[in-house]
């Protein structure tokens, strides 16, 4: 028999939102390391938003990621409401909604076209696909245009927002900005027909590892905010319950914790959503995971990338509901009343690469004394990490080149779409 | 980009990340109206978020973040020998941004509040220009990517970039947003510089000062408003250092 060695040493992984490294050894055959560190530097968000007013909690907050700073700030947001007792009016929750659904679509458009594309061209960026595929591009950039313009006009600014504050929003546009993006809805969801057909022709990698999905339990709609947390495995915790599920640790060789429940590591994300929620997904884009042959529950992480693209078709569809249900009538009240008390909460958001937790404990002046954030990626890191392992069980301890394993392996990660100083903090 | 037929120089550029959250890498590829211009506009050398070429020949250098373990001050520096422009991208890069609020905490007793007892290498922040020498910050949180475009404008045609010497005051006249004095609310737009178009007061949130001071701020004058208007000290300062862009300077 052929000796199979191989060698795969990636120092902080392209195309992926922070630094990570992937180190592969196989000798004679036999696996000797597979490995996904996290080495990105810790900013020790916690013990910033400690002593911080309630006003600038969510300010903060927010610069946890530049990716999806909108998720960040509302969960915030929903911790300090929580514990203060501020029932938020409904029509800044739906102006809230937009600005999320906003971010889901920028944030999937951004990986699968711009990050993840490349992958399956053979290419190393976006740019030289301006030259090869410019419809392609034409639409990607269209699409996140689009996002982005909603998300500035609705938070006041896509990264780092500025309207959503503890309370409900500060700003909101007019009936005629609305409308005028409600006109655009049919060119993009036109356009995620293409991107889709697109990725009809991308074969995903053949990959299964069995873990366990931790989402968000949607009631009446798919998730989004608060709520309870289920997972795959049919544990189902209340929000306050959180850490029961988390239970993060730290590992020697990472700077992101890990997190585990049932199972050595669980995942979460759109293909987590996906497999807990599929019932409450919006009828059109049930369709476009059928045409894709995606159902609960998968367990193939190359998958995310499909089921990012099933959500961004949600997300279109529910910008346009909740348009219409804001454009009916006469916008109202978008700030409560309250006043600051001494208390805990948690707020809990469906952010574009799964479910994150803030915690925050105020004393009774409006300030925080102790917080705690919970990042999606933080918990798919170990998760990615086991994958790691076993991707080269199946595949490559049967013979590779050191570049196939390379691309393999750096896929893996990239289908999380992972947001590693998200996950430091 | 061509003018009257005149190509401009493409200055090779690469993008480079510290400690942050990337969210001004991210606006280097928005504004996607004029994506295509800007990329055309530049060679670019490296960038890892958005790209798998890495090349070590470049003259400008983007460095996003702030700097807080001893491997990114030896990764800034082999930077520094390469480039011959060095841009500080970001107030995280120009002068710590939010993260810099870490260094008034015991880093042993924040290490141990986030890991327990098994503590992971830190240091307190820097801004780039702690480091090496720095030949052009771009503030904001996050940078503006008009801002950008426009300084890569003014380095194609190999003319100089000015900021904006007036403040955020003065954008928010030109909006038609209302004073947020006049709403109650703190501001440091009149000391801050423009340059943002002021998309936090006409949000209704008021200027935070992440783009740092104006040229010759009036500070006198403003805190005597803002303590007319009620903001104690403690408030006025703690806002102050919010980004870290005003060390120069506290109320009394």
């Amino acid at each position: 028999m052929k000796k199979i060695d191989l060698n795969v040493d990636v120092h902080h992984l392209t195309r992926i939102e922070g630094h990570g490294n992937i180190k592969i050894a196989v000798e004679n055959g036999k696996i000797k390391d597979a490995r996904w560190d996290v080495v990105e530097t810790p900013r020790f968000f916690e013990v910033m938003l400690k002593d911080k007013h309630y006003t600038s909690a969510g300010i903060l907050a927010a610069r946890i990621c530049g990716i999806c700073s909108i998720s960040h700030c509302l969960a915030s947001l929903l911790a300090t409401e929580q514990a203060f007792g501020v029932t938020v009016p409904e029509d800044a929750k739906k102006i809230r909604m937009i600005a999320k659904h906003g971010e889901m679509l920028q944030s999937h458009v951004l990986h699968l076209l711009f990050l993840v594309a490349p992958d399956f061209f053979e290419e190393p960026s976006v740019i030289p696909l301006v030259e090869r595929t410019p419809e392609v591009i034409t639409i990607a950039r269209r699409l996140k245009l689009f996002a982005n313009r909603l998300c500035d006009a609705i938070a006041g600014r896509t990264t780092h927002p500025v309207s959503l504050q503890v309370g409900g929003v500060t700003a909101v546009p007019s009936q005629k900005e609305l409308i005028g993006f409600r006109d655009e809805l049919e060119q993009i969801i036109n356009d995620l027909q293409k991107v889709a057909a697109l990725f009809a022709t991308l074969q995903m990698p053949d990959f299964v590892r069995e873990t366990e999905f931790v989402s968000l339990k949607g009631e009446a709609e798919y998730p989004a905010m608060g709520g309870k947390i289920m997972t795959s495995d049919g544990i189902v915790r209340l929000d306050k319950e959180y850490k029961d599920v988390t239970n993060e640790y730290v590992d020697a060789n990472n700077t992101s914790k890990w997190t585990k429940l049932s199972r050595e590591s669980y995942a979460v994300g759109a293909l987590a959503r996906f497999n807990n929620n599929y019932s409450l997904l919006h009828p059109e884009a049930v369709k476009v995971a059928e045409m894709f042959g995606l159902k609960p529950v998968c367990h193939n992480p190359f998958m995310n990338n499909v089921a990012q693209l099933v959500e961004s078709f949600h997300s279109a569809y529910e910008i346009m509901r909740l348009i219409d249900e804001v454009t009916a009538g006469r916008i109202k009240n978008t700030m409560a009343e309250f006043k600051p008390t001494a208390g805990e909460g948690v707020g809990i958001v469906e952010a574009p690469r799964g479910i994150l937790f803030h915690h925050y404990k105020y004393d009774g002046n409006g300030r925080i004394e102790k917080a705690n954030c919970v990042v999606p990626s933080t918990q798919n890191n170990a998760n990615i990490h086991y994958d790691m392992k076993s991707l080269v069980e199946k595949f490559a301890v049967k013979g590779m080149t050191d570049e196939k394993l390379e691309l393999l392996s750096s896929m893996l990660v990239r289908s999380y779409d992972p947001c590693l100083s998200c996950s430091v903090h | 980009m061509e003018y009257l037929g005149i190509k401009p120089n493409k200055p090779k550029v690469a993008v480079f990340d510290f400690s942050g959250c990337e969210g001004c890498e991210l606006q280097l590829v928005n504004k996607e109206d004029t994506l295509i211009d800007f990329l055309s506009a530049i060679d670019l050398r490296g960038w890892r978020e958005a790209s798998s070429v890495i090349n070590d020949d470049y003259d400008i250098a983007l460095i996003e973040g702030s700097i807080t373990r001893d491997d990114e001050i030896k990764r800034l520096e082999k930077i520094r020998s390469h480039a011959k422009v060095l841009v500080a991208l970001g107030s995280c890069a120009c002068f710590g941004g939010v993260n810099q609020m870490k260094n008034v905490f015991d880093l042993k007793k924040a290490n141990q509040e986030v890991y327990g007892d098994k503590p992971k290498e830190t240091a307190k922040v820097k801004a780039v220009k702690d480091v090496v020498k720095v030949d052009l910050e771009i503030p904001g949180c996050p940078i503006s990517k008009a801002e950008v475009e426009s300084i890569i404008r003014h380095l194609a045609w190999g003319m100089p970039f000015s900021y904006p010497v007036y403040p955020v005051c003065v954008e928010c006249k030109q909006r038609f947003t209302t004073c947020m004095f006049e709403k109650g609310l703190m501001c440091l737009g009149p000391i801050t510089m423009a340059g943002c178009n002021a998309p936090c007061p006409a949000g209704g949130l008021g200027c935070w000062g992440c783009r740092g001071p104006a040229k010759d701020p009036n500070y006198e004058s403003f805190f005597a408003i803002a303590r007319e208007r009620g903001f104690s000290t403690a408030e006025v300062n703690e806002r102050l250092n919010f980004f870290g862009g005003f060390q120069e300077v506290n109320a009394k």
